[in-house]
């Protein structure tokens, strides 16, 4: 097929996928899903961060998951309290892998649940007096740790608690922060509100309240990194080859003194934007500390990332940046010529949050696959903008795609592989289509720097090619 | 109140103190690691189990993308549920119109020949009427007049996964299944599972009901929804109980019941319409196997297959085989009430010691079962009971009075690790090892398989650890 018939076919497949909805709804789901098209970019752009369409099956989560799951959770030495029913925090406790070093129970806290376990009773009479005992609770049995968060589920916010008055008072009593995040799951349209307010509470109560520290020429902070697998980790390490030196990561396997000395660095380095832009433009308008955002998948995201990184330093920085890349380079190119015969020209479908469906595209690249369809979970405008002008001539773009159309889309275009979570892995396996989970890593990583990407190779390579696909059909069915 | 910041600094060493664990029982409203998810969960799960059943909730999205993910990373399988995505709007004016729509571009999309509504907390805080909107809904022809709708009121403020599963199955009955009548009383058994998260026990019951000659339905049955073959194409509605069998529930013979405190209200309402029933414990282990076996018997009418007892033999043969690696050990146990009178019964017949127990859905009613089962037998005398506490307290008991191992789901692996046992994962979720729900734990099948894993266990530590000269070759 050529360009311009791809492109036609691909217009078909959505006009045809979209078809099965109700008038309403398919005005809607139509204006979230375009064909990138060189010759006629105006209808490039998709629709996005709107209200999903009632009673389709949305992967999209809640504010609750974007501040709890996303960006508190991670901070390892507060005590997160998921305050109200006992469901959302036990869904959102142990599956986001993101690791954490420390003395669990003692100064990490990360892989525990607690929660205020609401009754009916707490719904009748309100939750203020229970949440004010579990506070006084939770200091004495970890008196290690450094604060508490408040992370509110529906019902708080529906019966009119006043969550801020029982930590104003509990904080001055106990002489930590004691930090009310009202993420109630109702707010918003999907996790992404649930990171603005996370960030708007970390400023408001955290940030620029630590002890303070001298900022030395080379100190950078990594904003925006959940350290899925370890990510942060490899991400930290380049860097600190390149002369860096990494002292604050947010929020993986972060302390809440990070979070406190998050502006007391020379540069911010954002990863997903889409969860922290918030914060790092607080930092810069406030403190005047610049940030840059960065992708470490493949390398050839990464070199240009580290050169621009470089770029803000001086010559020091830039010449081991160019000895470090030149170091790494000549083992990339070892790892592509390895996969190559088994990779190249393979196609891929993602479906991810944050900010994934552009970053991950390089690293595909890289092994010389392409990209044929990409799509966010909760993106914004923005996040399409940078997206778009990455995107090759045809690509199929969906925003918030619906169980249905991501089925039928791969259905019809036949990707050689699809990546997105794990709601929507079994159903192409089933399919009888190679899928890794692009949120945890399908439990492998790090992906991430030079380190990440052999991992990342292998991992598609053992997708692609495991020999597990070919013997789904019985020799005795037709 | 004294600020023990001021005072102790904690250690790794506090945390595993008799004055920790004094501190940590002395809590009473702070929650830490809960043994139990909510109710809409357990809803879901009962929804999967019938025909073409579509599950809707009726609440906020994210709480359906929780239970999908949940199901998924257990059964690795997929989940398909929808919901109306009620945001902050809805919770002005109500969910009104997000129902409506949603269950308009559910069912252009799913074509279900059910839907099942449950609630999650935010519709049930506003106090929602639903079932005004689900005739609205009708009325406006969003869905078909005549597509039946259950409606499981499943807040998760209340009770557990456990009771959301026994809610949406009343809810079934009460929707779908026409009266009783006197000359419609059909010639099957219906078979109810309760809350189970092994497709395995539930396979290994028809098994076993085939071989019996009874006529039966299982309801609900999604063993083929959680456990579905490859076959290269995704089916949405792989299977379940059908939809003409769910609707002539109340014209059963009789009905068995194999779990208690997941079919409280279920049960009640089917014994209230005169349907003989009959609840027993889940068949876990001989004695709870052999009563399976007895009722299904009584009910046919017919003696019991040699093949039975032969299979029954085997599994004692096991048992005697494998007592020596099993009497005498010392075991912690947590998960759902049923569940756990299935494992204690079993450890017991083993010689196994039960020590602790912890339910954190406990009710008064299993904490009065499970008491008696331990009071029943020599076995049973150094366990204890912790109704309603949570993992963090199990771990308090794990480092101050030791067991051999612990029994329970993935959840308990770090409490394993800090006192350094074994965990063998019995129950739900299990998101670290592959195809356990596969195998069935109940019957005399079952039976086989839970010494295997209890036994092997052991025997890999002792093989893992132990030094070259006592590294043998027989065990």
């Amino acid at each position: 097929m050529s360009i311009k018939e791809t492109k036609e076919f691909r217009k078909q497949v959505v006009e045809d996928v979209l078809d099965i909805y109700p008038e309403k709804a398919k005005k809607n789901r139509t204006k979230h899903i375009a064909v990138k098209d060189d010759d006629n970019c105006a209808g490039c752009a998709v629709k996005s961060n709107a209200k999903t369409v009632p009673g389709v099956m949305t992967a999209r989560g809640c504010a609750y998951a974007g501040a709890k799951g996303v960006v508190w959770g991670p901070v390892k030495d507060i005590v997160h309290i998921s305050h109200g029913p006992v469901g959302c925090g036990f869904y959102s406790w142990g599956n986001r892998r993101n690791l954490a070093d420390g003395e669990i129970g003692v100064d990490n806290f990360v892989p525990f649940l607690f929660t205020s376990d609401f009754q009916e009773s707490d719904i009748i009479y309100g939750g203020d007096k229970k949440l004010e005992t579990i506070i006084r609770e939770v200091v004495d049995l970890f008196p290690n740790a450094k604060g508490v968060s408040v992370l509110s589920e529906c019902p708080v916010g529906l019966i009119g608690d006043d969550i801020e008055s029982v930590a104003r008072r509990m904080s001055k009593e106990f002489e930590i922060p004691v930090i009310p995040v009202r993420c109630e799951g109702f707010r918003g349209i999907s996790q992404s509100l649930g990171h603005h307010i996370a960030n708007d509470a970390i400023r408001d109560h955290l940030l620029g309240t630590g002890p303070g520290r001298e900022v030395g020429p080379y100190d950078i902070g990594i904003i925006g990194d959940y350290n899925i697998g370890g990510d942060a980790w490899v991400s930290k390490k380049l860097l600190e080859e390149c002369g860096l030196n990494v002292v604050n990561i947010w929020t993986g396997d972060s302390t809440m003194e990070m979070l406190q000395n998050g502006h007391l660095v020379k540069l911010n380095l954002i990863h997903c934007t889409r969860s922290m832009n918030y914060i790092v433009k607080h930092m810069e308008e406030t403190y005047g500390t610049p940030w840059l955002e960065f992708n470490f998948f493949g390398p050839t995201k990464i070199k240009e990332s580290l050169l621009k990184i470089a770029a803000e330093f001086d010559n020091t920085i830039m010449e081991k940046t160019l000895k470090v890349i030149e170091k790494y380079e000549g083992q990339m190119a070892k790892v592509i010529e390895s996969y190559k015969t088994r990779l190249a020209g393979k196609t891929v479908m993602l479906y991810i949050g944050g900010l994934r469906p552009r970053h991950m595209v390089g690293s595909y690249e890289d092994l010389g696959m392409e990209v044929i369809g990409t799509g966010y979970e909760f993106g914004h405008k923005e996040d399409y903008e940078v997206t778009i002008p990455d995107l090759k001539d045809g690509t199929l773009i969906y925003d918030d795609v619906t169980a249905y159309e991501l089925e039928e889309f791969v259905k019809k275009m036949k990707p050689d592989l699809v990546g997105s979570g794990i709601k929507e892995k079994y159903v192409f396996e089933k399919m009888g289509l190679p899928f890794r989970q692009m949120h945890s890593w399908d439990y492998s990583g790090p992906y991430q720097g030079y380190e990440g990407f052999p991992i990342f190779a292998k991992d598609m390579d053992m997708a692609i090619n495991s020999p597990t696909w070919k013997i789904i059909k019985a020799p005795w069915t037709k | 109140m004294i600020n023990m910041k001021a005072t102790t600094k904690a250690t790794t060493a506090w945390l595993n103190s008799e004055e920790y664990k004094e501190k940590n029982f002395a809590r009473e409203k702070l929650v830490i690691n809960p043994a139990k998810a909510c109710q809409p969960l357990g809803a879901l799960l009962c929804a999967l189990g019938i025909e073409n059943c579509l599950p809707f909730t009726h609440g906020s999205q994210g709480c359906t993308a929780y239970f999908r993910s949940t199901l998924s990373r257990h059964f690795r399988e997929p989940v398909a549920a929808v919901s109306d995505s009620m945001t902050e709007d809805s919770a002005v004016f109500g969910g009104q119109t997000n129902l409506i729509e949603g269950v308009r571009n559910a069912y252009a999309l799913y074509k279900p020949d059910v839907i099942a509504v449950f609630t999650s907390c935010m519709a049930e805080v506003m106090g929602d009427d639903i079932n005004a909107y689900i005739g609205l809904a009708k009325h406006e022809g969003a869905i078909p007049e005549d597509l039946p709708v259950a409606l499981g009121n499943t807040p998760s403020f209340k009770g557990s996964h456990i009771t959301g599963y026994d809610t949406m199955l009343k809810a079934f009955l009460v929707a779908l299944a026409t009266e009783r009548q006197a000359e419609k009383i059909n010639d099957r058994l219906y078979v109810v599972p309760g809350f189970d998260t092994y497709p395995g026990n539930l396979r290994e019951y028809k098994r076993v009901l085939k071989i019996m000659k009874a006529p039966f339905t299982l309801l609900p049955d999604n063993s083929d929804v959680v456990d579905a073959p490859n076959l290269g194409t995704y089916e949405l509605y792989p299977g379940g109980t059908p939809l003409t069998e769910v609707k002539d529930a109340l014209n059963a013979k009789s009905f068995l019941f194999l779990q208690s405190y997941t079919t409280m209200t279920a049960s009640k309402y089917v014994d209230s319409k005169e349907v003989p029933t009959e609840t027993i414990p889940m068949p876990i282990g001989i004695k709870g196997m052999d009563q399976f076996i007895q009722s299904v018997a009584k009910f046919t009418g017919l003696d019991v297959p040699d093949e039975i007892t032969q299979e029954r033999g085997r599994a004692v043969d096991a048992m005697t085989d494998a007592h020596q690696y099993i009497h005498g050990k010392r075991f912690s146990l947590f998960g759902d009430p049923d569940l756990l009178m299935g494992l204690v019964s079993f450890l017991l017949e083993m010689g196994g010691l039960p020590v602790h127990i912890v339910c954190t859905n406990s009710t008064t009613p299993f904490k009065k079962a499970m008491e008696a089962l331990l009071a029943s037998s020599s076995y049973g005398q150094e366990a204890t009971l912790y109704p309603n506490k949570d993992l963090w307290h199990l771990r308090s008991l794990l480092v101050t009075e030791p067991v051999d191992m612990l029994i329970g789901d993935s959840h308990g692996k770090w409490a394993a690790r800090d006192a350094n046992i074994p965990l063998v994962r019995i129950g739900f979720p299990i998101t670290d090892r592959v195809n356990l729900h596969r195998s069935p734990i109940v019957g005399y099948t079952g039976v086989i398989n839970l010494i295997t894993m209890i036994a092997n266990t052991f025997l890999d530590d002792v093989d893992r650890n132990s030094p070259e000269a006592t590294f043998e070759m027989m065990r």
